[in-house]
């Protein structure tokens, strides 16, 4: 009566399988550790960028580069890299390796164009980087407000900035597909019993911020296409001396890099969101609350932008402020989830839940800080300081890279069949929470003294020079944090601890299949009763295997 | 529930693990909905440009360009042609749904010819409106111009490539009743490109 066992467990994908198979593959799992692979490269990268900055501040005066447009090119960079290059794809990358595999899903909807997601990536960032070998990259910030960023004197001349525009709508358009993407996964490819409110949260969070890549990223190729005609062909749209409108950029800008801000944060926000149960040995305190909050954050996204723009004197000022405070409140709804999931939880402080805390902890300053500048006499005061550098580095680096780093050290199990090394993983931790607070926190107090960001120079009687000093000290603090992950990776990778399918007992489906899975991910299912199917599975709620018809032979692909 | 999963006929590993079995929309054709939605917002950044050019200059159109604007020369008739060939795309479409593959590949070579002509006289335009000295670079009213109607002719000419491979992949046998994913995907995209061209339309030429 029962089905036919299933007689053929296919083998665990193997991924030391030639150059050639990791450059054609359409596996999602392959494409996904492509995307972190490639981001973590690319950290590295602006990293270094970001070295070469705080080096030239570390004192007053110019010691260490040779002139300051080759500075603006250096933030201008580390800005663009950071952001494009590796907080927006590595997240994409944790999406495409987990959301199939969570859903219960054999790959994504579409494999190929999954691929040619992930392959614009490297171009687009080789096009970028090109510009330090063709004449100078593009110096004019990572927001590239025009009339800096027009083909003049005084503004960007040489190919930089063309180049840069390319790379980005290269970038975009592999967001949009990658978007496209996973909403068809997500809404057409889910394992029977697994209804929308049984979603683990990590994909609703892909599945809102999808929403805010597809409505926000053709905004901003719309935006770079007019930026690239004034340039090249003449055009009038940004430049005032052609007749064109500053502030037209400035909005056209801020209405995709606004949700771009939760496109950075949201899916960071979903990784912690698997760990902190797991390792509280706890359900997710109020699952629907959180899901409806981070409907909430997508949806008020796009009402917020202008606050960027609030020293313009071209936006309604009393609306985007009001917006900005509203969009704190979902926000703070998810901290509560956070904590009373903590409270009074049966903790285990493995390396994942140390970076959780730090992204909980250096997260909650980022907001507290952000909801001072969305007062408008406030941001008058801050606008364009250090206040502003110290917000969105406690954002994107305290949240968001805090948050992708607990998802390396809790997926790296799946992904590979090694656990990561506890000892190595806490001191990484150790070093890196200590040097980011080192690195940002001052910039507080630089911000409030009136330290304009994007200088190469300042006066040594400004009062700035210790709190310099320290954010430099800070920065290689950060850098040398990298030094035992690296370590970590490559010596986990030949002799690490092998991690049996479930090292961390784990809520979601991804712990039902072997580490590394098979390809197609899944030959049966357990039965999904809940958000926590494989908690069911582990405690007899649910039957194994009861839903999936047998795969037959065809789970053994030829190819 | 047994016999089904014993019964399933299997085409390779994706039909069978874990597939939804509730029907609904398929998954090309969700892709494309979601691809135009990505599209419209491209167009809202355009069209927000242009209104943001035009609330800022006085008498617009400038007036040594108001002679560009004719609603009735001949952008009318290519307004027309690309919404006939919509209801054509759409003939097509149900003729394929009712395995009518002769009228199919009729009525999706008509299209195919239509937007290809609409191609043909924006060109034409182009030309004309070049003589007169309106340029990319002759001030906002030019720049937003070329760059609205210029973006549109780009996705015409991306659904006349779309439509072609139809066609071709039509007369080659491949599609039926049962599976044209493929016609109604580039159908909806050439619904698309013609709702666009009837908003710039519009726009450009009749909004006061």
């Amino acid at each position: 009566m029962a089905t036919t066992a299933p007689a053929l467990r296919p083998a665990a994908t193997s991924y030391r399988s030639g150059l050639y198979e990791w450059l054609t593959t359409t596996d999602h799992k392959k494409i996904g550790i492509l995307y972190v692979v490639n981001s973590l490269i690319f950290f590295f990268v602006g990293g270094l960028l970001a070295l070469g900055v705080r080096v030239e501040l570390a004192q007053p005066g110019l010691q260490f580069l040779s002139d300051e447009n080759l500075y603006n090119e250096l933030f201008t960079m580390h800005g663009t890299v950071m952001i494009f290059l590796f907080i927006i794809p590595i997240l994409v990358g944790f999406g495409n390796y987990v959301v199939p595999l969570q859903i219960g899903a054999p790959d994504m909807a579409f494999p190929r164009i999954n691929a040619l997601s992930f392959w614009m990536l490297p171009l687009a960032g080789i096009l970028l980087l090109s510009g330090f070998v063709t004449g100078g990259a593009a110096a004019a910030g990572w927001t590239s407000y025009s009339p800096l960023a027009q083909d003049r004197p005084l503004g960007s001349p040489g190919p930089g900035q063309d180049l840069w525009v390319t790379g980005l709508v290269l970038i975009g358009t592999s967001s949009i597909l990658g978007s496209i993407n996973f909403l068809v996964t997500i809404f057409k490819m889910r394992a029977p019993g697994l209804t929308l409110f049984r979603m683990p949260i990590l994909v609703w969070t892909v599945l809102v911020t999808s929403v805010l890549v597809l409505m926000a990223t053709p905004v901003l190729t719309s935006a770079l296409v007019m930026l690239f005609i004034d340039r090249n062909y003449g055009g009038s749209f940004f430049d005032p001396a052609n007749g064109g409108d500053a502030v037209l950029w400035q909005n056209v800008f801020w209405f995709y890099s606004h949700p771009a801000v939760y496109i950075m944060v949201l899916p960071a926000m979903g990784m912690i969101s698997e760990i902190l149960p797991v390792f509280a040995r706890k359900p997710l305190f109020g699952y629907k609350a959180f899901v409806f909050a981070t409907a909430g954050i997508g949806a008020l996204g796009f009402s917020v932008w202008a606050h960027h723009m609030f020293t313009t004197g071209s936006v309604y000022l009393p609306f985007f402020s009001l917006m900005t405070f509203l969009i704190a409140v979902p926000t703070g709804v998810k901290m509560f989830n956070w904590i009373f999931t903590l409270w009074r939880g049966k903790l285990t402080f493995s390396t994942p839940l140390l970076f959780a805390l730090g992204f909980l902890s250096m997260f909650l300053i980022g907001g507290i800080n952000g909801a001072f500048s969305a007062a408008v006499p406030v941001d008058f005061a801050l606008h364009d300081t250090y206040w502003v550098v110290a917000h969105l580095h406690y954002v994107l680096f305290g949240g968001s890279v805090f948050g992708v780093f607990a998802g390396i050290y809790y997926w790296f199990p799946k992904m590979t069949g090694r656990m990561l090394g506890e000892g190595l993983g806490k001191i990484q931790f150790v070093i890196m929470f200590i040097g980011f607070n080192l690195t940002f926190f001052p910039m507080h107090a630089l911000g409030i003294a009136g330290m304009p960001r994007r200088i190469a120079d300042y006066a040594g009687n400004a009062g700035w020079n210790d709190l310099n000093l320290a954010a430099t000290i800070g920065g290689f603090l950060i850098a040398a944090s990298i030094l035992p992950f690296v370590w970590n990776v490559f010596v986990s990778l030949r002799s690490g601890k092998p991690a049996g399918d479930d090292p961390w007992e784990g809520n979601t489906l991804e712990w039902a299949t072997s580490s590394p899975p098979p390809p197609y991910n899944f030959d049966h299912l357990p039965e999904i009763r809940s958000e926590r199917p494989v908690f069911d599975l582990r405690h007899g709620r649910t039957k194994p295997a009861a839903t999936l018809p047998d795969p037959g032979p065809v789970s053994q692909p030829t190819h | 529930m047994t016999d089904r999963a014993l019964t399933a006929t299997a085409h390779g590993p994706l039909d069978e693990l874990a597939h939804d079995e509730r029907g609904g929309i398929s998954n090309p054709i969700l892709g494309m909905l979601l691809f135009i939605t990505s599209e419209v917002m491209f167009f809202a950044g355009l069209f927000a440009a242009y209104f943001a050019s035009r609330a800022a200059i006085a008498p617009w159109p400038p007036t040594e360009f108001e002679h560009t604007l004719e609603p009735l020369g001949i952008v009318f008739p290519a307004t027309v042609l690309l919404v006939i060939s919509s209801v054509t795309c759409q003939i097509g479409v149900n003729a394929i749904r009712r395995d009518d593959r002769s009228g199919f590949i009729r009525a999706i070579g008509i299209t195919l010819v239509l937007g290809i002509v609409f191609l043909v006289i924006q060109i034409y335009d182009y030309g004309l409106l070049y003589s007169h000295g309106l340029t990319l670079a002759s001030g906002p009213y030019g720049t937003t111009y070329y760059t609205l109607t210029g973006f549109h002719g780009a996705h015409v000419f991306g659904g006349v490539i779309m439509l072609a491979v139809v066609l071709y992949r039509g007369m080659a046998g491949q599609f039926s009743a049962r599976h044209h994913d493929a016609v109604e995907g580039t159908s909806i995209y050439w619904h698309f490109v013609d709702v666009v061209w009837i908003g710039l339309y519009l726009t450009l030429y009749w909004l006061r």
